[in-house]
């Protein structure tokens, strides 16, 4: 589905991003983890179309999307969403899903009743009147996921959905990403909520100051030295086995 | 507020207006309501781009000079018929108005850059069309023939002269019949995909972009639109006062006036401009039938009042007009209808 | 010359000399009125639509206590430039800053409905005729050979240095200077070291309008006071600013000579009416192409 080859950007002096790849298989749940700061939204800046890459390259669906305008590559089926929420705040709920849904659907009526399937999907159709600028955190993070759906995305690009929500607003949107994996879109996610990292996603990738530290199955990735290491710095790795080692 | 209720507040409107002047039987009156309507049009021709857009034009006097101009220079230079010559100054003023869009939204300014291009190509209209004689006549300006045949009122587009109805009411239906246009097609649009992108693109131009949003396409449609609009003014200006010259055409006043209305009706609605409109037209009558006679008619008091009340308006209603009605319209319908 | 058509004039090297030089007068001119417009732009971010119509207020007010009180002109700045500063500082802190909500465009519209309040009232009570002010000195002068320059020019030049001097140096030395400076960089940053952000904002709309209030006091002696002629000289003002980067005050100096230069040189060429398209062209084009000006860091 998604295919990133050997990708490269900074600002300035500054690495953001140094020869990252990844690989995204159609119908799995994609995972890149790191810590703050490792270039992750960088990263999907790059894939959306919303940052031009030094190089590398970003192919999508088989075609080479390197370069082309974000709007262009929303329409061929990538979607992405932002980590600093971005709703139309003086619009209704629905009309900000509908806006999404106006990229495949060109007639205001039925846009805006998908707007209400979409948003029965994600657990928002309670609030569809409310004003998008009146919503909580965890309204917004959820708009943000439904306005990218309504645009029927092959591949979603979800950064740190989860960031800022307590336990039982994950508990309620892990379900809601698994069911739109169910029904046939990729995801990649970038997330720091280990618990819905673990429970969601078939591959990890982690990124460590723009460059890609390791891949691999969740559990196995999340227990490797190194990544220990670039979250909870130098020497970390070692601690922590030495405190297993005396615990046990 | 619901559809429903939208609608029949439109159908109130609409029916007031279309029969308020033929029990007006006033020329002083009938030539107010005109330029009520004629600033409502001007009001929306700024309220499509700035209002549902968020692109604010501080030069909108480019598009009505424009369309005056080329309205007042094929009749007087070509002797073509004004019937005809309105299709081209629209097609004109678009062209410029694309010209203006595509410029700036290309090089992606925004906000106050956007608003100092306009200016600045306002500025530079105005300075053409007071130095290019040949083509413009300069700085006195364009006169037109004032045709004293009744028989050809309708083919000159001249009312001046004509049979007894239209002497006395033809730019006053000409001037509504322009208005139900544009207010219908601002209404269409702001039901339509289109109108929801331009909205997306002043809610949040980089959300746009990612929901798919060509947002460079929808600006320059939206100036395309306003620029149409703009020139219909101006096409009714030259019809009405036969004459134009390069400070009424692109000096600020015009666009000063285009945007006065909307932001005190309320930006982004359809009724906004027209209920800006007639609500400062009606505060500057009152205003010169009350204090005007101890104020001697010196110049200037209208504009102080506008100028104030724009202030107070961006200070205490920023929804304008239209946010205190539906304030006060769901206070009495007990809140059950928003 | 033959340029697209049009035949431009050839002149001598002294004609061409002498419309630089009263180019380089001019442009002081447009200096002084635009550095403390570029002083607002680069702490408040605001383009202040309001600039023309305080400098035509602040001509009124000089041409009066030279009037009624017969003050002359250039002593009026002792007056004149502390009422300014007085006179902005409530403007912003009262009028601008509550109006706006923090928000730029509406800023645009409210200092533009500043402006309009402001020159219609001028019109009402001071009514459309031109007034002007006549001091012994306005014709005396030195001879520079290609023109003449007359002592209320020469104050201008040296007025426009003199201000973007003093001006520089109070940003640079003084803690209300370094305290604006640290506004302008960080707004919230200031905040949370304890800077009343508002104060300083309506301080330096203050600075910026008692430059303005300075600048009237050089520009009476040889401009006459009615209410247009405050818009006479914002658009130009903007394009200095715009020229020289938003914020910068060399680049308003630098600007002022550039275009004052240009208009003159324009004027011989291509006429009187149109000349001062050269303005309206280097408006354009700096704004789409080099939005940062000449000496601007970032664009807003
Ligand atoms: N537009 C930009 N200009 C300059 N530096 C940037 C820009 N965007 C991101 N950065 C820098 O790039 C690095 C990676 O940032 P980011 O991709 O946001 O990290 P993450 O999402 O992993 O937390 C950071 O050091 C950040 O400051
Ligand atoms: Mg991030």
């Amino acid at each position: 589905m998604l295919e990133v080859q050997g990708i490269n950007k900074s600002f300035g002096g500054l690495h953001a991003v140094s020869d990252a790849s990844l690989f995204v298989p159609a119908g799995k749940v994609v995972s890149l983890i790191g810590p703050n700061g490792a270039g992750k939204t960088t990263l999907f800046a790059l894939i959306s179309g919303f940052l031009r890459p030094d190089s590398g390259t970003v192919i999508f669906d088989g075609t080479d999307i390197t370069g082309k305008a974000p709007h262009l590559i929303c329409q061929m089926g990538l979607v992405r969403t932002f980590q600093v929420v971005k709703p139309f705040a003086s619009l209704t709920v629905r009309e900000n899903i509908a806006v999404g849904a106006h990229t495949r659907i060109a007639d205001r009526k039925a846009a805006l009743a998908k707007a209400d399937g979409v948003a029965l999907l994600v657990g928002m159709d309670a609030m569809l009147e409310q004003s998008a600028g009146d919503l909580t955190i965890a309204g917004r993070k959820r708009l943000e996921l439904a306005r990218a759906l309504a645009t029927e995305p092959k591949l979603l690009l979800l950064d740190e959905v989860m960031a800022g929500l307590n336990a039982t607003e994950i508990a309620e949107l892990v379900p809601v990403i698994r069911t739109i994996r169910d029904t046939g879109v990729t995801i990649l996610l970038i997330e720091h909520v280990m618990q819905a990292v673990m429970s969601l996603s078939d591959y990890t990738y982690v990124l460590n100051q723009g460059v890609m530290i390791a891949e691999g199955e969740p559990k196995t990735v999340t227990s490797s030295p190194d990544v220990i290491e670039a979250y909870l710095g130098h020497g970390a790795a070692e601690r922590l086995a030495k405190m297993e080692a005396r615990d046990a | 507020m619901s559809e429903r209720a939208r609608l029949s507040g439109w159908t109130i409107i609409l029916l007031t207006l279309a029969l308020l002047p033929l029990y007006l039987h006033s020329a002083r009156w009938i030539d107010f309501l005109e330029m009520t309507l004629f600033v409502a049009v001007l009001g929306q021709g700024w309220n499509i781009l700035g209002g549902y857009g968020g692109q604010y034009s501080f030069g909108n006097a480019l598009l009505f000079g424009t369309g005056a101009y080329i309205q007042a220079l094929l009749q007087f230079k070509f002797g073509i018929s004004p019937w005809i010559a309105m299709w081209f100054a629209i097609a004109g003023v678009v062209a410029v108005g694309a010209m203006v869009g595509f410029l700036s939204f290309r090089y992606g300014l925004r906000g106050s850059y956007f608003a100092l291009i306009t200016l600045a190509f306002a500025e530079a209209f105005l300075v053409l069309s007071r130095s290019l004689k040949s083509i413009t006549e300069g700085g006195s300006g364009v006169q037109l023939a004032l045709n004293q045949d009744p028989a050809q009122a309708i083919a000159t587009f001249q009312f001046n002269f004509a049979g007894p109805f239209l002497k006395e009411y033809g730019f006053y239906y000409t001037i509504f019949t322009i208005l139900l246009v544009t207010y219908a097609i601002t209404w269409w649009m702001e039901r339509s995909r289109f109108g929801a992108q331009l909205v997306a693109v002043r809610e949040n131009e980089d959300a746009a972009l990612a929901l798919g949003i060509n947002t460079f396409k929808v600006k320059l449609g939206a100036i395309c639109l306003s620029s149409a609009i703009t020139a219909s003014c101006g096409v009714y200006y030259v019809q009405k006062f036969l004459f134009i010259e390069p400070g009424i055409a692109f000096g600020p006043s015009k666009s000063v006036e285009a945007l006065f209305a909307p932001i005190i009706g309320g930006l982004g609605t359809v009724v906004g401009p027209l209920l800006g409109s007639v609500f400062i037209h009606g505060v500057g009558e009152a205003t010169k039938m009350t204090i005007g006679q101890a104020l001697g008619g010196r110049p200037g008091v209208d504009l102080i009042l506008f100028g104030t009340i724009l202030i107070l308006v961006l200070a205490f209603l920023p929804r304008g007009l239209v946010g205190l009605v539906e304030a006060v319209w769901k206070r009495l319908s007990g809140g059950r209808d928003a | 010359m033959e340029l697209l058509g049009f035949s431009l004039p050839s002149y001598g090297w002294s004609t061409i000399f002498g419309s630089t030089i009263s180019g380089v007068f001019l442009g002081s001119i447009y200096a002084l009125v635009a550095v403390g417009l570029t002083l607002i732009y680069g702490v408040l971010h605001i383009i202040n639509f309001a600039h023309g119509a305080l400098l035509m207020l602040a001509m009124y007010a000089v041409y009066f206590l030279w009037n009624i009180l017969g003050i002359d002109p250039y002593l009026a700045m002792l007056i004149v430039v502390p009422g300014g500063f007085a006179f902005g500082y409530g403007l912003q802190r009262f009028i601008i800053g509550k109006a706006s909500h923090g928000k730029d465009e509406i800023t645009l519209l409210v200092t533009l409905g500043v402006a309009i309040v402001i020159e219609n009232m001028a019109l009402f009570f001071f009514s459309a005729t031109e007034r002007s002010v006549r001091v012994p000195y306005d014709l005396d002068g030195i001879d520079l050979g290609v023109t003449y320059a007359v002592y209320p020019e020469l104050a201008a030049l040296v007025g426009s240095f003199l201000i973007t001097l003093a001006l520089w140096a109070f940003m640079t030395r003084t803690d209300t200077g370094k305290a604006i400076r640290a506004v302008s960089k960080e707004r919230q940053g200031a905040q949370l070291v304890g800077i009343n952000v508002d104060h300083i904002f309506a301080v330096t709309f203050g600075i910026g309008v008692a430059c303005v209030a300075a600048a009237a006091s050089l520009l009476v002696p040889t401009y006459a006071v009615h209410p247009q002629i405050g818009s006479l000289f914002v658009l130009i003002a903007f394009t200095v600013v715009v020229l020289g980067g938003m914020g910068s005050f060399v680049g308003a100096l630098v600007g002022g000579f550039l275009i004052g230069v240009t208009e003159q040189l324009g004027r011989l060429y291509l006429g009187e009416s149109l000349g001062v398209i050269t303005i309206s062209v280097i408006f354009i084009f700096v704004l789409l192409f080099r939005p940062t000006g000449l000496f601007g860091v970032k664009a807003g």
